[in-house]
């Protein structure tokens, strides 16, 4: 028995009725500016990412926070653009900023974020693209907040995972662009923090004889000291894919690929997130992943914070907001608050395979003073940022 | 557990004194989420004597004025299924829209009203003509749903619009709104219909909100020694029938909160299994039982001394609870 009546996300929602909250109406408008960089000739035949991804989530949590937004008569506007490179996000941005937005949330490099945060110092940037770890420990940038997990969060929730396996020596292959260095830098981390060995570390130099496959050079390629696991620093899918099965030891591969850490996927169901998932395909007509996530709850931070402080002043959100007085309902069994340091989410971070979910971290027994979401990624004390007491 | 576990062993030795009260004994109905079935616990002997099979993801559960029938949300299978108590076999299905999950039945024993979790809607239905009366739009994730007992009221939460929606029933209209904390997830009218219990999951709090005037009275928050202030989820809120206690379920605080219904101060915290979901009291109202979600038991809370004397291994992700006679 089917239903009678199919879903309809846009179905204008009979709330109005109610006057017990007419106070000013407000009109919420949120710029979503994307500028994602082609990533170049890859080796692998990766499944591409969904062009998208980002943007449906942030058109998603609109729709969520118009259905409260009535009742309160707050309405959610996203004016969404998209660019080829930084100038024209840039212009696309200032032109936005023209027209009176204050709310962004940015889908773009850590180079286009330091720019746009330095182009608009009176408005509030959510930064839903870029994992850079210097933007949230040093570049203490007064007006963003990051709503995607850091690299050090994702590498620390697995490592983690591997410190409860006693998986703990570890052959690092790194690929060559910036992207992967720095995510090699963050496995690193944290296997230091963690108390994991890194007995061989290898980049992948892309001068293996091209007459024979990749699959055939890796379990050379792998032939090292021996070790428990394989952690890959491969951000673009170029070699990585072609690790599992093929390592010279029968080991297990994680990181870029194989057991990927990461702050969404199609398997994340339970807390509700079930329910979420199918409101964002039945919008999409597609799976949710980690950007459309941070997207998605950066709009819903904006909104949070509209409905609690009846306004949509940037700087009055940005205070509520690091302020950890905030609490955010993201599906994933805890609330969620942004860290007063570096205006990071605090967030669990799942640990998947691409069909099934391995585990969620913070891992079971991993403590810390005041929450244990702050295992993962850099506290207080690491960093040299302090936003709360940051002017904006 | 050490409690339960020294309970449960003497909780062995007692059986037997008891075998001759069993034909009186209450019967407890619990949903299994993850088994698509229903464990069947005699409350005589605190332990299941049958499982039944049912629709798919058995989430909420009710049962007719009369305790003859019990009402079921099978959420995957889209629909309510309708048990006869005295053959325990399902012999209607009702049309309910999409993914039911909370429900409730009016006084007049007629109408069912449904929340359809993925439609933002809420659905009333006639569970003796099987005809939809009505469709109502409400926020989005709508889930906790109740009725006052004159009859006068329908209150559905929205889990992500974080709201009450108040529906007259004399109309099936909306007609006002109450904003409360993230992720409201369960409501329960007082006995005389004066309050309404409201639990908000991710705020972590429950609002009681004076019927009358539809405002807040009082936010309840918990803290609980040595459980993190994040892990206090309140789900499932019962109150005892002569009005003076009420019971919250705290979710993966894996924690019961006993408040004093009256005054609204936290009375005590009761150690129950892992992610506690739902409430009910046996009809004599001396037991409690709560479904545990995680650990897939049924803990056993003696109301008298407030202490919980056992847990009943039941199927995967027990979710809602029912009593009958």
């Amino acid at each position: 028995m089917r239903p009678f009546r199919r879903h309809l996300l846009l179905c204008v929602l009979a709330l109005a009725a109610s006057l017990t909250y007419a106070g000013e109406p407000l009109q919420v408008r949120i710029g979503y500016l994307a500028y994602i960089p082609a990533s170049g000739p890859l080796l692998s035949n990766v499944i591409p990412e969904p062009a998208d991804a980002g943007l449906r989530g942030a058109e998603l949590a609109i729709v969520d926070s118009n259905s409260t937004g009535r009742v309160l008569k707050h309405s959610y506007q996203l004016e969404a653009t998209s660019a080829d490179d930084s100038t024209s996000l840039l212009s696309a941005a200032k032109a936005l900023h023209q027209q009176g937005v204050r709310l962004f949330v940015l889908n773009a490099p850590a180079a286009s974020v330091r720019q746009l945060s330095q182009a608009l110092p009176d408005s509030l940037l959510f930064n839903a693209g870029s994992a850079d770890d210097e933007l949230r420990h040093s570049a203490c940038l007064a007006n963003v907040l990051h709503s995607l997990p850091s690299r050090a969060m994702l590498t620390d929730a697995l490592a983690q995972f591997l410190t409860v396996h006693q998986w703990q020596r570890w052959l690092l292959i790194s690929g060559p662009t910036e992207d992967d260095q720095a995510y090699a830098a963050a496995l690193k981390r944290a296997a230091k923090r963690f108390g994991h060995k890194i007995v061989a570390e290898k980049a992948w130099s892309f001068d293996n004889d091209q007459r024979r496959s990749a699959q055939a050079e890796m379990p050379l390629f792998t032939q090292t000291a021996e070790y428990d696991v394989v952690l890959v620093a491969d951000e673009r899918g170029d070699f990585g894919e072609y690790l599992p099965y093929q390592t010279w030891y029968p080991r297990p591969v994680a990181g870029t690929q194989g057991l990927t850490p990461t702050g969404w996927h199609k398997t994340v169901e339970t807390y509700g997130a079930a329910q979420l998932q199918k409101r964002f395909e039945a919008h999409a007509q597609r799976w949710m992943n980690d950007r459309d996530f941070a997207a998605w709850i950066a709009v819903r931070s904006i909104a949070s914070a509209v409905s609690k402080l009846r306004q949509t002043d940037a700087k009055a959100i940005r205070q509520l907001a690091l302020s950890e007085q905030l609490p955010l309902d993201g599906f994933k069994g805890r609330k969620l608050s942004y860290r007063p340091w570096s205006g990071q989410l605090r967030q669990p971070i799942e640990l998947v395979q691409p069909r099934a979910l391995v585990s969620t971290s913070p891992q079971e027994g991993f403590l810390h003073p005041s929450s244990e979401l702050d295992s993962l990624g850099y506290d207080a004390a690491e960093v040299r940022c302090d936003l709360a007491t940051t002017p904006f | 557990m050490r409690i339960a576990l020294l309970a449960a062993s003497i909780a062995l030795a007692v059986p037997l004194a008891l075998a001759s009260t069993a034909s009186l004994a209450a019967t407890a109905y619990v949903s299994n989420e993850k088994d698509d079935s229903l464990s069947v616990i005699d409350l005589a002997s605190l332990t299941v004597t049958e499982t039944l099979k049912v629709g798919m993801r058995p989430r909420g559960l009710l049962l007719s004025s009369d305790n003859k029938l019990l009402y079921i949300c099978a959420s995957d299978s889209d629909r309510v299924q309708v048990m006869d108590l005295a053959t325990r076999k399902i012999i209607k299905e009702l049309p309910s829209g999409a993914d039911p999950e909370q429900f409730a039945l009016h006084p007049n024993d007629r109408w069912l009203y449904i929340s359809n979790e993925d439609d933002a809607l809420v659905t009333v239905v006639d569970s003796q003509s099987d005809a939809v009366l009505a469709q109502i739009d409400v926020g989005v994730e709508p889930e906790g749903m109740a009725v006052s007992p004159d009859g006068k009221w329908a209150v559905n939460t929205s889990e992500t619009t974080n709201m009450l929606h108040w529906i007259d029933t004399s109309t099936q209209q909306l007609v006002d709104n109450t904003l409360i904390d993230q992720r409201p997830r369960f409501v329960e009218f007082d006995p005389d219909g004066k309050r309404l219990w409201a639990s908000a999951e991710i705020g972590g709090t429950v609002s009681v909100i004076n019927v009358a005037s539809r405002k807040i009275d009082k936010v309840l928050r918990f803290q609980i020694k040595g459980v993190h202030p994040d892990k206090v989820q309140p789900v499932g809120v019962r109150l005892s029938a002569d009005g003076k206690l009420a019971f919250v379920a705290l979710g993966p605080a894996n924690h019961v909160a006993v408040v004093d219904a009256q005054s609204l101060e936290i009375l005590d915290y009761l150690l129950v299994g892992r992610r506690v979901w739902h409430l009910a009291f046996s009809p004599d109202q001396k037991q409690l039982l709560t479904t545990n979600g995680v650990s897939g038991d049924v803990s056993v809370i003696d109301v008298d001394s407030l202490k919980v004397t056992k847990s009943i291994k039941v199927g995967r992700y027990p979710w809602g609870v029912v009593v009958t006679p």
